[in-house]
């Protein structure tokens, strides 16, 4: 599981323009294990599509490694832009899903699927037999002699999918798979991705720029912003980083204070704590009045988890013991206050008590 | 000049016309579209890309493009003379025929490969495909339609040259009309020429639109919803759900 399957490192993209540089994808370093749906996150223009071009080198990388499955592609790169034999093997053992779906509309559906069979050299019958098993595991099995034009955005991915994962791939590409599709697609659509990793042990590395989408199926999320990686891990860890942007916006809780003679703090739930009664024991063992500003609860990553903002009476330094009372029982506690002053920058969250003492 | 003197002369100048556009349009789709193709594929951005080589291919293009045909019929008669053994006759008349046609075609070649997504060509790309399986696999199949439309063009057109090309002695329908209508004032058979070519290109065009939309209908693009909602709107009948959508019911 822990094992590296795609690694970048230094990965850095400049395109020129009349004169002027743009630096799409900068130095970055991007480890993702095998099995794991790993999530690159960022709004448009952030880099992203650019970041996943570079890593089965359909853009050459200015800078930089990347290694896919114990491979340096970067090294098989040669020159200009043509890809020599050695990166288009490389290239065939790893499945792209675009956004716009990009099948071609003069041939049926299992025709699109056999495409990648073909470069391979596979013979007729065995394609065919692995477009009909792949057809039947996206559940399009009836749609085989169909026309891409004759089916929906949903459908379309389907066979994107499985024309991704007939060349049997250990490493599977999303660009912003399910951007063009309605929210309702986009659920069934991520279920089939997810399910197919699991299925077929697949190690997943997406892009995309709705939350959802990492909140539903992201094992490890990273947070791009003007072509760097600002922050990344597994969810879990993200969600218990004081001051994570990814954290607050997989999971936002609200809920104001005023008063500076109160601590707001944060709480987050992870797996098994979300069914203890925590907030009633805190109140009951330390006899304190627990005003609660706003909580949620949700399923990310396939994991029960849930925030809460509460409001303890008293400065943060009078509140230490309770505070170490639900460190103790296994949440992740912050300061409210130090998350609103970290979010907005890319620094870590100074410890709690030395920020608080200095106002 | 009755019928049965126009007959023959008639069977024979639609014979002549058609052996000249026909092997010069064999011609000039075998060497036009590699060379659309070339000019596509060297471009700045393209998989081959090599500015030199577009320079000098678009250059080539454009100066034979831009030479009326006559014109070019009679700079080529060296040329003619060294390929075929003679400048007269239908076979002498093939060869500038052909060598107009390629750049025409070529350039149509090269607008109907570039409307080719380029989507699809990085999902072959990412498949491990060769530049080489993108031409085959993907440019020329999607593009097939619009070419063949190219082709269409490109007969009418010849067509118009081949009547040029009687001044070399070659023949044909254009040919009788001008020695025998205008040269010698037998308006009844230039106007049945006229007629025969008014229908000859009619069926072209009419064989050729079958072809391209043929091609097109079980095709149509993979990608964007509102290219699709335009197809079909001119063919509601491919949905078969019309009613759940108000506006295309109005539409159609």
């Amino acid at each position: 599981m822990d094992t590296p399957v795609i690694t970048t490192s230094g990965l850095t993209k400049t395109y020129r323009t009349r004169g002027r540089e743009v630096t799409a994808v900068d130095d970055v370093d991007l480890t993702v294990r095998e099995g794991e749906v790993y999530g690159v996150i960022g709004q448009s223009g952030a880099g992203k599509s650019s970041l996943i071009r570079c890593v089965n080198l359909l853009e050459r990388p200015t800078s930089g490694t990347v290694t896919v499955d114990g491979t340096d592609l970067t090294a098989l790169a040669g020159r200009g832009n043509r890809a020599g034999r050695e990166l288009r093997r490389a290239r065939s053992r790893i499945g792209m899903v675009f956004q716009h779906f990009n099948l071609l509309s003069t041939r049926t559906v299992q025709d699109n699927i056999e495409l990648p069979l073909e470069i391979l050299g596979h013979s007729g019958a065995a394609r065919s037999r692995k477009a009909l098993e792949l057809l039947d595991l996206v559940g399009l099995a009836d749609k085989a002699k169909a026309y891409p034009a004759q089916l929906s955005g949903g459908q379309k991915q389907r066979v994107g999918i499985a024309r991704a994962l007939a060349g049997d791939p250990k490493v599977l590409l999303s660009d912003e798979a399910t951007s063009a599709l309605d929210p309702e697609t986009t659920r069934s659509i991520l279920q089939l991705l997810r399910d197919l990793g699991q299925q077929l042990g697949l190690t997943v590395l997406l892009i995309t720029h709705e939350m959802d989408v990492v909140k539903s199926i992201c094992d490890s999320a990273a947070l791009m912003e003007r072509g760097r990686i600002i922050e990344s891990g597994t969810v879990p860890e993200l969600l218990a980083t004081p001051g994570s942007q990814l954290a607050s916006a997989l999971f936002p809780v609200s809920g104001e204070s005023g008063d500076p003679e109160r601590t707001v703090l944060d709480v987050t739930f992870l797996g098994e704590s979300t069914s203890r009664p925590v907030i009633s024991q805190l109140s009951r063992t330390y006899n304190i009045d627990i005003s609660i500003l706003g909580a949620a609860m949700d399923t990310v990553a396939g994991r029960q988890v849930g925030r809460m903002r509460i409001e303890l009476p008293g400065r943060y330094e009078d509140n230490v013991v309770p505070i170490g009372f639900l460190r103790e029982q296994g949440l992740h506690v912050e300061n409210a206050a130090d998350a609103a002053d970290a979010a907005p920058s890319v620094a870590e969250a100074a410890p709690a008590l030395v920020k608080e003492g200095a106002k | 000049m009755t019928w049965s003197e126009m007959q023959p002369l008639l069977e024979q100048a639609s014979w002549d016309t058609l052996y000249m556009v026909g092997w010069s349009t064999v011609i000039a789709v075998l060497l036009g579209l590699p060379l659309g193709i070339l000019l596509v594929l060297t471009d700045r951005g393209g998989l081959l890309q090599n500015s030199v080589a577009n320079k000098v291919i678009g250059q080539i293009v454009n100066i034979a493009r831009s030479m009326p045909f006559i014109i070019l019929m009679v700079a080529l008669m060296g040329f003619t003379r060294w390929l075929t053994g003679t400048t007269i006759g239908r076979e002498a008349a093939i060869v500038p025929l052909a060598i107009g046609a390629i750049p025409f075609f070529a350039r149509l070649v090269e607008t109907s490969v570039r409307e080719v997504d380029s989507g699809l060509v990085e999902a072959v790309q990412s498949m491990g495909g060769s530049t080489w399986t993108v031409v085959r696999k993907v440019l020329v199949p999607e593009s097939l339609p619009s070419m063949i439309a190219g082709v269409t063009t490109t007969i009418v057109t010849l067509i118009g040259y081949s009547a040029m090309a009687g001044t070399v002695g070659a023949g044909g329908l254009g040919d009788i009309a001008i020695r025998y209508g205008y040269q010698r004032f037998e308006s009844g058979l230039m106007w049945i020429t006229v007629a025969v070519l008014a229908v000859v290109i009619s069926l072209i065009q009419f064989a050729g639109d079958f072809a391209a939309r043929g091609l097109h209908r079980r095709g149509g693009r993979s990608g964007a919803a509102p290219k699709l909602r335009f197809l079909r709107d001119r063919t509601p009948a491919a949905t078969g759900k019309t009613g759940t959508e108000p506006e295309l019911t109005k539409a159609s």
